[in-house]
Order: C-alpha cells, then sequence, then structure tokens
C-alpha cells in the first residue's frame, strides 16, 4: 500500500456532491473547498447532511453523483482504507479487545512502519495520557476515551482529519477544555480539521471558517465572525445566536445606505450587510447590540421609540428585557451589567438605540421564524 | 460453601437486617441441587467402586473400595474414549465452520430478516432429538437425496453407503448440535458495535484485516462458549452413534449405555462415567485457560 500519510496533500475539493436515499436527499449538489491546514467546521441541526457528507469523505458511503478530490488525487471511489483521512467518531468506536496502545499503534501497523514505539508515545504525550498505555478502553473515562480516539487517528498524520460531532458525550465543562485543546492541537500538529457538530457555540469556538447546512445545501460559509455579524438569511439569523427579525420596507438610498422603514420609524442599514431581493426586507439586529433607555432620553443612531418593557431577566453580567413595540412584536435585548444603573423595571416607558453598523438586511419574503425552532439535541 | 456466605454478607452490607434473605432464594435452587446433582453423583462415586456379591445374584454389588475398577474400565474401552473425543471434535470443528459465516451474515448482512433467521436457526428444536437423529439416517439412506447424485457424480463407489459409518455420526452429530454454535456466535457477533469497524477500514485495515484484527477477536466469546456448548454434549453423546453407527464407530456413551443397562455391570459404567466427566473438565479448563477468554464468559 502507498503510504497514505504524504502521497497526497492539498486542499479538500467537493465538487457537486449528491447523496440520494430512496426518498429525499441527503446532500444536495453541495460544492465545497476546504484548506491546506484548516480547521473547518460543518455546522447544523440533526438531519441537515453534515454527517452524511463527513461520511463520504471518510470513504463510508459514496456518493450519488460528485466527485471529492484531495490536491490532485480523486479519491471518490477509493475504499476507506486507501485515504489518507482519519476518522474520530462520535462514539470514539475504539477497539474494546485491545489495550490503548495497540488502539493508538493500529493504522501505522497496518501500513506496515517502523517504530511504532516511539510514535505511540509521542502520540500518548500529545494528549497528555502517557500513563494509561496499557489500559483497555473501556477502563478509561468518556474524556479520556476522546483523547485516545484523537490520538489513534493523528499518529498516522493524515491529509485530513474528520471529528464527527466528537465532543458531544462529554459534560459541559469538559467539552469547553476540549475545544480549546484541540484547537491547540489541530495548531501543533498542522493537519486539515473538518469538525462537524450542530453546536454552534462550539463550532464558532474552534473553527477558522464554518459551513452552515441546511437540508443537504451550504446556507452560508465564512469565519464565525461573518456568519454572526453579517447573516444572509434568517436560517443563520436564528440558528447562530439569536436575532431580533423586523418587517420592513426600503423607502430612500442614501450613500453606503439603505433607509429602512420600520411600522413608521426610519432606521438605516449598511448597503454591504443588505441581502434583500427587493423594497420587501427582514429586518436584523443582535440583542446584545440594541441600547435600552428610559423614553425620555436622546441617543444619535438608529432609534425605535415606543416600547414598553413586558419582561426582566436578571442574569448576572447581563439583563435580558423583553420590549413590546407598539406594533405588537416583542424585541430581545441583552443589556451588560456594566453601568451601575440598576436594571429598568417591568412596564417601564423605553426607547431603543444602535449603531447602524450593526444592523442587517435580509429578503424580506422569507419565513422571519427559520432555525429558531430547530431544537438542538444533546 | 464460601461462596454463599460472602454473596450473605455482602447482601448484609447493602439491606443490613435482610441478612437471611440472600439465603432464603438460595434455598430452592440448593435442596434441588443437592437432591438431583449432589446425591446422585456421590451415589455414583460409590458404586464405581463397588465389587460383585458374593451371592453372584446380577445386578447386586457390595463396596470394597475396589479402585482398579478404574484401570479395568479404562483399558477395555480406550478405544471408544478416544472416538469420542475425536467425533466430537470433528463435529465441533464442523459446526464452527458452517456456524460462523451463517451467524455473520445473520447480525451483519440480514437487515429486517435477522429475527426470522434467528428463530429458522432455533427450529429444529421444535422436534425431538431422536426424531431428527432418524431423520438424518433417512436423509444418508439409499432412498435419500444424498446418496444418488454423489454416486452419479462418482464422488463415492456405488456399492458406497453413507448410513452405519463414521461420516454419518459425525455429520449427525453436527447437525444435531448446531444451534448451540450458531446461537452464542450470533450474539457475540451481533454484540459487535458495527463503527468499530468502520473504524478499522478508517485505519487503513482492508476487509481480510479487519476480519482478522476485529471482528474474529471480538467474537471469541461465542466462539468459545459455542465449541463448548457443542462438544460438551456430542463427547457424552450416545444417540448419534447408536442410530447412525456401527459396531465399529461405537462412543463411551455407547460402552457406558450397555454397562448399564445391557449388562448390569454398575461399578464399570459408573467408573466410565466419572472418568469421561473429569476427561471433559480438565479438557475444557485448559481450553478456557489457553483461550484467554475466562473473563468474557
Amino acid at each position: 500500500m502507498a503510504d497514505a500519510s504524504t502521497s497526497s496533500r492539498g486542499d479538500l475539493k467537493l465538487t457537486r456532491i449528491t447523496k440520494s436515499y430512496s426518498d429525499f436527499n441527503a446532500v444536495d449538489d453541495l460544492s465545497l473547498t476546504i484548506k491546506e491546514g484548516s480547521f473547518f467546521a460543518l455546522l447544523g441541526p440533526s438531519g441537515c447532511g453534515k454527517t452524511t457528507t463527513l461520511r463520504m469523505i471518510a470513504g463510508l458511503e459514496e456518493p450519488t453523483a460528485g466527485s471529492i478530490h484531495i490536491g490532485t488525487t480523486d479519491i471518490t471511489t477509493m475504499k476507506p482504507y486507501q485515504r489518507p483521512v482519519n476518522t474520530v467518531f462520535q462514539n470514539y468506536a475504539l477497539f474494546p479487545h485491545l489495550s490503548i496502545y495497540e488502539n493508538i499503534a493500529f493504522g501505522l501497523r497496518r501500513r506496515g512502519i517502523k517504530d511504532v514505539k516511539s510514535a505511540v508515545d509521542k502520540a500518548l504525550d500529545l494528549v497528555e495520557l502517557p500513563h494509561l498505555a496499557d489500559r483497555k478502553p473501556n477502563q478509561l473515562s468518556g474524556g479520556q476515551q476522546q483523547r485516545i480516539a484523537l490520538a489513534r487517528a493523528i499518529i498516522n498524520r493524515p491529509a485530513l482529519l474528520l471529528l464527527d460531532e466528537p465532543l458531544g458525550a462529554l459534560d459541559l465543562k469538559l467539552r469547553r477544555q476540549m475545544q480549546i485543546e484541540l484547537k491547540w492541537i489541530q495548531k501543533e500538529v498542522g493537519l486539515t480539521f473538518v469538525h462537524v457538530t450542530h453546536d454552534q457555540e462550539e463550532a464558532m469556538t474552534m473553527a477558522d471558517t464554518v459551513a452552515l447546512m441546511h437540508d443537504g445545501k451550504i446556507e452560508q460559509m465564512g469565519s464565525p465572525a461573518d456568519l454572526y455579524d453579517n447573516p444572509k438569511s434568517a436560517f443563520v439569523a436564528n440558528f447562530l445566536g439569536q436575532s431580533n427579525l423586523i418587517d420592513g420596507k426600503i423607502v430612500d438610498s442614501d450613500g453606503d445606505n439603505f433607509v429602512v422603514d420600520l411600522f413608521g420609524q426610519k432606521v438605516s442599514v449598511l448597503k454591504s450587510r443588505s441581502s434583500a431581493k427587493d423594497a420587501s426586507v427582514l429586518f436584523g439586529i443582535r440583542p446584545e447590540k440594541l441600547r435600552i433607555q428610559p423614553s425620555d432620553a436622546d441617543k444619535p443612531g438608529n432609534v425605535l421609540t415606543g416600547g414598553r418593557i413586558v419582561d426582566v431577566s436578571y442574569i448576572g453580567v447581563s439583563t435580558q428585557y423583553q420590549v413590546e413595540m407598539p406594533w405588537g412584536q416583542e424585541i430581545m435585548v441583552f443589556e451588560q451589567n456594566d453601568d451601575g444603573i440598576p436594571p429598568l423595571a417591568k412596564g417601564d416607558g423605553v426607547r431603543l438605540s444602535w449603531e447602524p453598523i450593526f444592523s442587517f438586511a435580509l429578503d424580506g419574503h422569507e419565513d422571519a421564524t427559520a432555525g429558531s425552532e430547530v431544537e438542538v439535541s444533546e | 460453601m464460601a461462596f454463599l456466605q460472602a454473596a450473605a454478607r455482602r447482601a448484609n452490607s447493602f439491606t443490613g437486617k435482610r441478612s437471611r434473605l440472600p439465603y432464603l432464594l438460595l434455598m430452592p435452587g440448593m435442596a434441588f441441587l443437592s437432591i438431583f446433582f449432589i446425591l446422585p453423583i456421590l451415589n455414583l462415586a460409590a458404586t464405581s467402586t463397588q465389587s460383585p456379591a458374593a451371592s453372584g445374584e446380577v445386578g447386586s454389588y457390595v463396596q470394597t473400595f475396589k479402585f482398579s475398577n478404574y484401570a479395568n474400565a479404562f483399558l477395555e474401552s480406550r478405544e471408544q474414549f478416544a472416538r469420542s473425543f475425536i467425533y466430537a471434535t470433528l463435529a465441533t470443528l464442523l459446526a464452527l465452520a458452517i456456524s460462523y459465516p451463517l451467524a455473520y451474515a445473520i447480525a451483519f448482512k440480514s437487515g429486517r430478516w435477522k429475527n426470522l433467521l434467528v428463530v429458522l436457526v432455533v427450529a429444529p428444536f421444535f422436534t425431538s432429538f431422536l426424531l431428527r437423529t432418524i431423520a438424518w439416517k433417512q436423509i444418508l439412506g439409499e432412498n435419500g437425496p444424498v446418496v444418488g447424485p454423489l454416486r452419479a457424480l462418482h464422488i463415492i463407489g456405488q456399492q458406497t453407503t453413507l448410513t452405519a459409518s463414521a461420516f454419518a455420526v459425525v455429520t449427525g452429530m453436527t447437525y444435531n448440535f448446531l444451534p448451540f454454535m450458531t446461537l452464542p456466535l450470533y450474539a457475540s457477533l451481533d454484540r459487535i458495535d458495527p463503527r468499530t469497524l468502520e473504524a478499522a477500514g478508517d485505519l487503513y485495515a482492508n476487509g481480510f484485516t479487519t476480519f482478522r484484527k476485529v471482528t474474529f477477536p471480538l467474537s471469541l466469546p461465542g466462539v468459545v462458549a459455542g465449541t463448548l456448548l457443542t462438544f460438551i454434549p456430542a463427547a457424552g453423546d450416545y444417540v448419534n452413534a447408536a442410530i447412525l453407527g456401527n459396531p465399529s464407530t461405537k462412543m463411551v456413551g455407547n460402552v457406558i449405555d450397555s454397562r448399564f443397562f445391557r449388562i448390569v455391570d454398575y461399578p464399570t459404567a459408573a467408573a466410565l462415567s466419572f472418568m469421561l466427566m473429569a476427561a471433559i473438565l480438565i479438557l475444557i479448563t485448559v481450553y478456557i485457560r489457553r483461550s484467554g477468554t475466562e473473563e468474557l464468559i
């Protein structure tokens, strides 16, 4: 067998990949390029096709149409064991009958590589578990098994490391810690990581580039900040964090800005932040970008007046307000508790203001609730 | 009964004053075992060292602690002993060779037919052991579907018969004990997480290597359990040899049978029974140790 670790390097390229089952397309005409050495996250709700995409890259599923390349090598029809790709499985899938040492050495032994010992020792050091070499997988905690699964994959120096919800089974604290460690390990070894997750926070924390998938297609792809600040659809705006989306109409153009009418009040949005197709828009603003003041205060920037607080939740670092606007819609506001002023009370009349650069405009014909009701299952 | 006390102590530390409960729960089982297993075994042990009574009456024996019964019994029947273990080993290997692919297919490839296939494996048990053995005799007999084609293809001679032969005995045992092999194999193969097999493929193992390094080792508990469940009854079996064999395929079970019920030589029959039991115990102990699956059984 060719030395899979060095034979093909380069960007991963998916070209018009489709995976059809009898009654639906799990992945639908998806094209994607992942830069060599990057940390890439495929994010989406369950059933969006992200795991199917990953399994096609690993060779565990065959695409119905399309091709997969690493660098210039076409790997579309290669068997899993022929690909320079390794996977960290969701349930780790360690070999229960083998010691931790033999689990990690498995890939090297199959490829007939000499000097297994020093490589395994190095991999165990990397995941900081050198003392567990002689144990069996079932004697390890979930977090330890997770690291061993990572070591077992990384030791092969694949062109591509696939991670299928690798942190899904860990508790919250351990997950946070592993997110930071995974990121560090990726920098340390310099491999391309493709990480599949339904946890938007996890994807944003770890990845250089995030592709948000929905119904077998990529909804939007970009840096975490780009996706968060400049969503192109209601699904993205609602799936990544929370958004207030208000029906509006573009009534004027003013330099770099559109002037938008929201139920009689005029606000502005950068043209570069608008994906409107005609005058009808969904005007978006994130709850933490809003400032809330008593209704007699005077603030520059975009302002909406006539709000009334209907709910106040004090969370410590911030206070969350639900503000009912004159047209009946409730707007969510997160206010940092950093100014020493006691929170406003329920029933107070308020006005909302924000810097115009923080707002965005979506196609007004979209469903404003898309992506918000997708409950993330743990 | 040290383990009883240990069990009681453990129960005690959990439940405090309910310390008598484990003993009470054990009572029916222990009583059954004492009456129907331990007492007969002791009786058999006593019989095995008896000598014929001075009266000379048939079937009348007195205790003389005549341990030479064992040596005599062994010397007279060592051929049948050897045959028992050879036949049982052959039947076990044949059953393993047939059952492994079957169990593998049911566990990994059968999809929604899985439960039906498992039922079909067990289905022969719905008829009696004796009936199945006689049916096997019919199948291999002169008018059965096997002999004709084999003769036509010159695989066996025109005068060769399959019944009343070692072949019939071994295949009969294989057939009769097949479910005992298939079920534990299926159970252990079915327990294997298919993702560990995907992981092996992901880590550069091709199909054959995956089987050799992952699937087979993980199915070893089933292999050990299946071979034991086949070998033990096969080694002591006498029905197959009686119905499907001839005088030169007699197994130790047949000797015990005839000593007890035809010659009425109770001491020799008892000594043979004990030696068979001891031989099987020693063999399986060595086997389990060697296969390194003590913890898995």
